[in-house]
């Protein structure tokens, strides 16, 4: 017994002795936690963040949320002020409810005190991921990741002899990426239901998920072409004859067509993972994308390399793409704000910058899309300028979440549910931005 | 029997009176029988009055006001009755109300017509009937997330078991129709669903009832020479009834908030054809955040479920004391 007192004691002892340092060591560790969505980007910048641990000694610790439930978790995490994430790279459309409500910290005095500028970036990202109000030097984010809706092809099938010719005598020229909605959808319907090594193939993987974003993304790639615009330029909020615009009617049908004549059986609530396995298992011969999945998809084993090409979003009226992609912010219920700046100090630097397009990841900073060797650094870097060049996103309103949930269920239920016409899901739309706007108090 | 049953009570009273350590003994000393009551089943009461009535009351206030719990900075307004005028009058509101009826309606014929049978044929004790029931009762003990996303895969038009049976027996091409994304069948996927998952709890509780039927009162309707169909809508049936009638009403409540299973399945799609009450509800709760406007929805639908069930527990009462 005296023996197992003696052990016991010794045990206590030591626990003491240590204890004073142990708590020391953990009050000194410095750690931050940056939210994001779980996809390919966020596994590079893992990577790229090592660099930032080994220079400042912070840990980083990530959480990853999958697209589908993004904007659910992470817009509820801001609205009851969660500490959950110090540094958040939130979607571009949240920016201007983020920074109405104080979730987001005004990044101007940081910007100014460390010579930060945001003339070193692509003019289209500092516009939709850092201003608020929309244009104003107000800046609430740095951006982080470009992005755009763009495409991506079977290159392998569209060489072939046998279907070149076929496509040609069909349609009296090459059988070649799109330059327009119209030929993508000849040569969707070309594909659709063809032979290819055995295997019954289709037209094109497109957007039609029902329940976050997806039918909007996908559908207002084809707006856009259209010449799509969500409200009278001269005149805030006025969206009749804009949002149910004929042009805008038109594109409607036509993403609709698109969906009936040439998408896989059962793609009736899709997006990009949807899309990707669709894609990757040879089901399809296009496939509607964010150009962030691209580096990836390039180094597939299966269908990667020269296997496949990009192409950017076909114009029809006039060219445009869907914007992605995402600023970077800190959350302003943090208690490691000092540290989140840092990170983001060391982010906007072009060597970081650089390293971070080297691992998978959309720098549109100077430094790295003006390099001259940019285009030529990979396959769908020229697409990815060029579709940079033409972006227009979804209204970044406070209220964004009312206005994108009305898009989803009008689009979706004229797309895919074959609910009324075009015409009447667009004059539906245009009624419920109204009813949205006159809640807010802005018309 | 009875004298002998005070008897024992008194004495599991003695143990416990000398179980009871003296200072708590008498620190109750002094309390009566109703101050004691109250202090077993106070804290039971906190806590019911503060998830459960609290937020009732707080819901059936911001129904009035057009709160948004993203923007509590902005404040808020009473807006009188404004949200219930908004909700009643909003035709996508109805079409969910009467997308949810019509999978009320359906599943609970289905389930009932099928639970009932089932537990008639269980009830026949069969060879090996334990077993069968085993295996009946299993969907029920999973998980619903689980029961829509494996059914999502049956439902896949190119490699789900669904669709090939049906090719099968039907001659036609497995990826010719699609359960979930087509508009005419999509309502029928869910409804099939529920009903393979709930069609169990039902024939359990009917073969409670049946089981609690006494066999002398069939041997004297034998005796009057009452036919089998006769036996069944005479004994069979009225008795198993309330039995029937209290499943019914479980699985009623339940479906009129169901919401995980479909969300799995369908999201509400395609379209919105398939958006239950309760889809409808949690959209604009929690995605739109139109607080005050979806309090007002979630107290109409209180409302609606509490007085069917109360009609309903009245009809119960009314059959189990014929």
């Amino acid at each position: 017994m005296k023996k197992v007192l003696a052990l016991a004691t010794a045990v206590s002892a030591a626990a003491f002795a240590f204890a004073g340092p142990v708590d020391e060591a953990q009050a000194q560790s410095k750690e931050l936690t940056l939210c994001w969505a779980a996809w390919d980007p966020a596994n590079a910048l893992v990577e790229l963040s090592k660099d930032f641990t080994a220079q400042s000694g912070i840990d980083m610790k990530f959480e990853f949320v999958p697209w589908p439930n993004f904007a659910d978790r992470m817009l509820n995490e801001l609205n009851s002020g969660g500490k959950l994430c110090d540094l958040l790279i939130g979607d571009s459309q949240w920016i201007g409810g983020s920074a109405e409500n104080g979730h987001y910290v005004k990044l101007n005095a940081f910007f100014d005190k460390e010579d930060i500028s945001m003339d070193n970036f692509l003019p289209a990202t500092v516009y939709a991921y850092s201003t608020w109000p929309k244009g104003s030097p107000n800046y609430w984010a740095l951006p982080a990741m470009g992005d755009a809706l763009g495409w991506v092809y079977r290159k392998d099938w569209f060489s072939r002899p046998e279907l070149q010719a076929d496509f040609k005598a069909k349609h009296g020229r090459d059988l070649a990426p799109p330059a327009t909605w119209s030929e993508l959808k000849e040569v969707a319907e070309f594909f659709q239901g063809r032979e290819i090594d055995g295997k019954k193939v289709y037209g094109a993987a497109i957007f039609t998920e029902r329940g976050s974003e997806g039918i909007t993304m996908g559908a207002t790639a084809a707006l856009y072409s259209w010449g799509f615009e969500y409200q009278n330029p001269d005149k805030p909020y006025d969206m009749d004859g804009f949002v149910n615009s004929a042009a805008a009617v038109e594109a409607l049908d036509f993403y609709k067509d698109l969906y009936k004549c040439c998408t896989p059986p059962g793609y009736t609530d899709s997006y990009m993972q949807e899309g990707l396995d669709a894609f990757k298992s040879g089901q399809v011969a296009m496939m509607m994308n964010w150009f962030a999945f691209f580096p990836g998809l390039y180094k597939d084993p299966v269908v990667g390399g020269e296997r496949i090409g990009f192409f950017v979003n076909p114009g029809q009226k006039v060219e445009a793409s869907t914007l992605g992609g995402q600023g970077i912010s800190v959350v302003a219920y943090s208690d490691k704000q000092e540290e989140a700046l840092e990170y983001i100090k060391w982010f906007a630097g072009a060597d970081v910058q650089k390293k971070w397009w080297s691992l998978g990841g959309y720098a549109v900073h100077n430094a790295v899309v003006q390099d001259p060797g940019f285009e030529a650094s990979a396959p769908f870097a020229a697409d990815f300028l060029k579709a940079m060049s033409g972006v227009q996103d979804f209204w970044q309103e406070p209220a964004y979440a009312e206005l994108m949930l009305a898009m989803q269920k009008r689009f979706h239920d004229y797309v895919v549910a074959d609910q009324g016409t075009a015409q009447e899901a667009m004059d539906k739309l245009k009624e419920d931005w109204v009813e949205v706007f006159e809640d807010e108090g802005k018309l | 029997m009875a004298e002998s049953t005070t008897r024992g009570i008194e004495k599991v009273a003695e143990r416990a009176a000398r179980a009871t350590p003296p200072g708590m003994a008498r620190r109750f000393s002094g309390l009566s029988d109703k101050a004691v009551a109250w202090l077993f089943i106070g804290p039971t009461l906190v806590l019911l009055l503060a998830i459960n009535i609290f937020p009732l009351i707080w819901t059936v206030y911001l129904s009035f006001t057009n709160y948004k719990a993203n923007r509590a900075a902005r404040g808020y307004e009473f807006i009188g009755l404004r949200n219930y005028e908004r909700v009643l009058t909003d035709s996508d509101i109805w079409q969910t109300l009467q997308v949810t009826a019509h999978f009320l309606i359906w599943t609970m014929t289905l389930q009932v017509i099928l639970g009932f049978a089932l537990a008639w044929l269980i009830n026949k004790q069969f060879k090996g009937h334990g077993f069968w029931t085993t295996i009946i009762l299993l969907p029920m003990m999973l998980s619903p997330a689980v029961v829509g996303n494996f059914w999502t895969f049956l439902y896949q038009p190119q490699i789900g078991l669904f669709n090939y049976v049906i090719a099968f027996f039907g001659g036609i091409e497995p990826s010719s129709f699609q359960m979930l994304g087509d508009v005419n069948l999509a309502p029928w996927a869910i409804v099939i669903v529920d009903t393979w998952m709930w069609t169990p709890y039902i024939m359990l509780i009917c073969l409670a009832g049946l089981r609690s039927i006494p066999d002398y009162i069939y041997e004297a309707a034998e005796v009057d020479r009452a036919s089998k169909w006769r036996q069944f809508w005479s004994i069979t049936l009225p008795m198993v009834l309330p039995f029937l009638m209290l499943a019914v009403l479980f699985r009623v409540i339940e479906n009129f908030k169901m919401f995980d299973l479909v969300v799995e399945l369908t999201s509400g799609g395609p379209g919105s054809i398939t958006e239950l009450a309760s889809i409808n509800l949690k959209r604009e709760a929690f995605e739109k955040w139109r607080t005050g406007y979806s309090s007002a929805f979630a107290i109409i639908l209180f409302v609606t479920v509490f007085g069917v069930a109360n009609i309903y527990v009245k009809a119960l009462n009314k059959v189990k004391q014929r």
